[in-house]
């Protein structure tokens, strides 16, 4: 989301970071660097915590080799679970945007013009609903859940969806915005195309950073949800790591570093395909016209 | 409202294809919109119409139908009938007191937030836009934005908690006990900090867009009027980005409001801000019906969401005049 926010603006403050210069320039780094070393020292204090030996004297790798340690398999077993639930969450949920959000979208786009304003409307409600309020409506809509499609970890993914819409409605359409998909599809229709063919071949392709972008920030948001997930008793990443932190708080604290990292290289590689994508000349509209 | 609304549109769209299609026959229009199958068009219309199905039943059940329950119960008491006691709840000094920690909690963060923020925006337009420092500060805003939550919690604990590094560093170095007048860290000031830390990167993603749409054009043009950078600053830079500014501030605002994670991962007794009065009424097996109080509570903060929403889209509206 942000990397596309960015993209826009390129051709014109290339110039100004040239003609601004000199001590404007030494001072806004260093803005940078004192907020940067500002927000760097939880992150250090986590890597130090995590290298505290037993004894609390020391440092040493203890912890860290405590985690893959075969022995203490059985402590970690609700973390285990953890994990994985919420990376197959984050699967579902990411195919659920993918199957269900995005053909909306595109047909809404093509077909439906009038219903583009209500669509974004409907995707951005899950901002002004906080997680804590949707809870408490989801409750009784889980309760018959569990009662229909019984309570696998997956179930929990068609609420987590719908968390997602925001930035995943966000993602896909400015893609949309930018490629003139409706003269493309067209002329792929006139020239013989069929629609799952035209789909597969013109869509798809048009729409693939979006697409991209929108699954690596379900991803991303669903390995990092904890309301939902603690207030209907379910196991997630999060859940087991408030569990985990009760007993082992070092093992808790080394497990958010790597989800951290994991999540920072996941929105590093987002920064980076709109990044490309954007120096990749696409036809705009602005462009056609 | 939602379903209304986007039935409605449903239905003149659903006109609007049945008239594109048909040339404008007012018979024919009347007809495929009454019973929704035209002789001619049986097949086709209907066959665009199955790929909006699957989309519009996942969002009612899990958007749409959640959202009405939870403002629902609000209404009704344990046994399902109409009440408003529930909402004379929200007049308990308890629950008062928990929306005026969360106000003051959500204030101080948004504006801290806002004030850093913009600061590390400025600093931000001395880097190349494509560049790889860029990127990575990027990535780390919306990593801290959005996945903060109890890994939050944790990192502050490791920093600042009882055992926590910095904790144990000042008072072996500096000889200064952080929590010499008790553990305020457990209670709603520790939340300001980690709060910060997701409010500051959340302020750069949004306010940054409003930033780079800054011309160096305009700067040129004060120059050449024979204007100072001062008179740039107030005349120029700060009457265009000050809408942005509010919005983003309300958006911050409402960021704090609702979140839940870090604070129910750091505060594990009493419930000081609303969305731990929610937890409390969701799990209380003592007293029966006060998940109906979860309602009330649900329905005080969708209004204090919304109106904040509703300033944040009018001033983002401004806001993008000046981004084209």
């Amino acid at each position: 989301m942000s990397a596309r926010t960015t993209s826009a603006p390129r051709t014109t403050s290339a110039p100004r970071s040239t003609s601004a210069g000199g001590a404007g320039t030494v001072a806004r780094r260093t803005a940078l660097v004192v907020v940067g070393a500002l927000f760097a020292v939880p992150i250090a204090a986590m890597v130090a915590f995590s290298l505290r030996s037993a004894d609390g004297t020391g440092h040493d790798l203890n912890h860290w080799l405590a985690i893959v340690d075969p022995e203490n398999e059985r402590m970690y077993r609700n973390l285990v679970e953890g994990v994985t639930n919420s990376l197959l969450l984050a699967v579902v949920a990411a195919l659920l945007v993918l199957v269900l959000l995005v053909p909306a979208m595109v047909l809404v786009h093509l077909r439906y013009p009038r219903l583009v304003r209500p669509l974004e409307f409907v995707c951005l409600v899950p901002i002004t609903v906080p997680a804590i309020v949707l809870v408490v409506g989801l409750a009784p809509v889980y309760s018959v859940v569990s009662r229909v499609a019984g309570s696998g970890a997956w179930t929990l993914a068609l609420a987590y969806g719908v968390t997602v819409l925001p930035y995943a409605y966000r993602a896909v359409q400015s893609d949309l915005a930018a490629t003139d998909l409706r003269t493309l599809t067209e002329a792929a229709r006139t020239l013989g195309s069929s629609w799952p063919r035209t789909m597969a071949l013109v869509v798809v392709p048009s729409l693939r950073r979006g697409l991209l972008a929108a699954a690596f920030i379900t991803v991303a948001v669903v390995l990092g949800e904890f309301t939902i997930a603690s207030l209907l008793n379910r196991v997630n990443l999060q859940t087991a790591l408030v569990q985990v932190s009760r007993s082992d708080p070092y093992a808790a604290v080394i497990l958010a570093l790597i989800s951290l990292a994991f999540a920072f290289v996941l929105l590093l590689v987002i920064g980076r395909v709109g990044a490309l994508g954007a120096a990749r000349p696409i036809p705009t509209r602005k462009a056609l016209s | 409202m939602v379903t209304t609304s986007t039935r409605a549109a449903d239905t003149t769209a659903d006109v609007r294809s049945a008239h594109e299609g048909d040339g404008g026959d007012p018979s024919t229009r009347a007809s495929s919109s009454s019973d929704g199958v035209g002789p001619s068009r049986g097949r086709r219309r209907p066959a665009a119409w199955w790929g909006l199905t699957p989309f519009a039943v996942w969002v009612l059940l899990f958007l749409i139908v959640p959202c009405l329950l939870a403002l629902g119960t609000g209404f009704v008491d344990g046994d399902g009938a109409p009440t408003l006691d529930n909402l004379a709840a929200l007049g308990d000094p308890l629950i008062v007191r928990a929306f005026a920690s969360s106000a003051a909690v959500s204030a101080v963060t948004a504006v801290a937030g806002a004030v850093v923020g913009a600061v590390v925006c400025w600093g931000l337009t001395s880097l190349r836009p494509d560049g790889a420092v860029r990127s990575a500060i990027d990535a780390a805003s919306s990593v801290l934005a959005q996945f903060g939550g109890v890994m939050l919690a944790f990192a502050f604990i490791a920093t600042i908690g009882i055992q926590g590094v910095v904790t144990r560093l000042l008072i072996d170095v500096a000889g200064v006990d952080l929590y010499a007048d008790g553990v305020w860290f457990y209670q709603v000031p520790g939340l300001l900090l980690p709060y910060l830390y997701f409010q500051v990167p959340l302020m750069v993603i949004t306010f940054m867009p409003a930033v780079s749409g800054l011309r160096p054009q305009w700067s040129e043009a004060v120059a050449t009027l024979g204007g100072t950078r001062w008179q740039h600053l107030v005349r120029v830079v700060v009457p265009v980005l000050a809408p942005a500014f509010v919005g983003s501030l309300l958006l911050l605002f409402a960021n704090a409001f609702s979140s839940y994670a870090t604070a129910a991962a750091l505060i594990s007794q009493g419930a000081q801000i609303v969305p731990l009065q929610i937890r409390a009424a969701l799990i209380s097996e003592t007293v029966l019906g006060r998940e109906n109080v979860a309602g009330a509570l649900a329905l005080g903060m969708v209004v204090v969401m919304a109106v904040l929403m509703i300033g944040y889209s009018l001033l983002q509206r401004r806001t993008e005049r000046w981004q084209r």
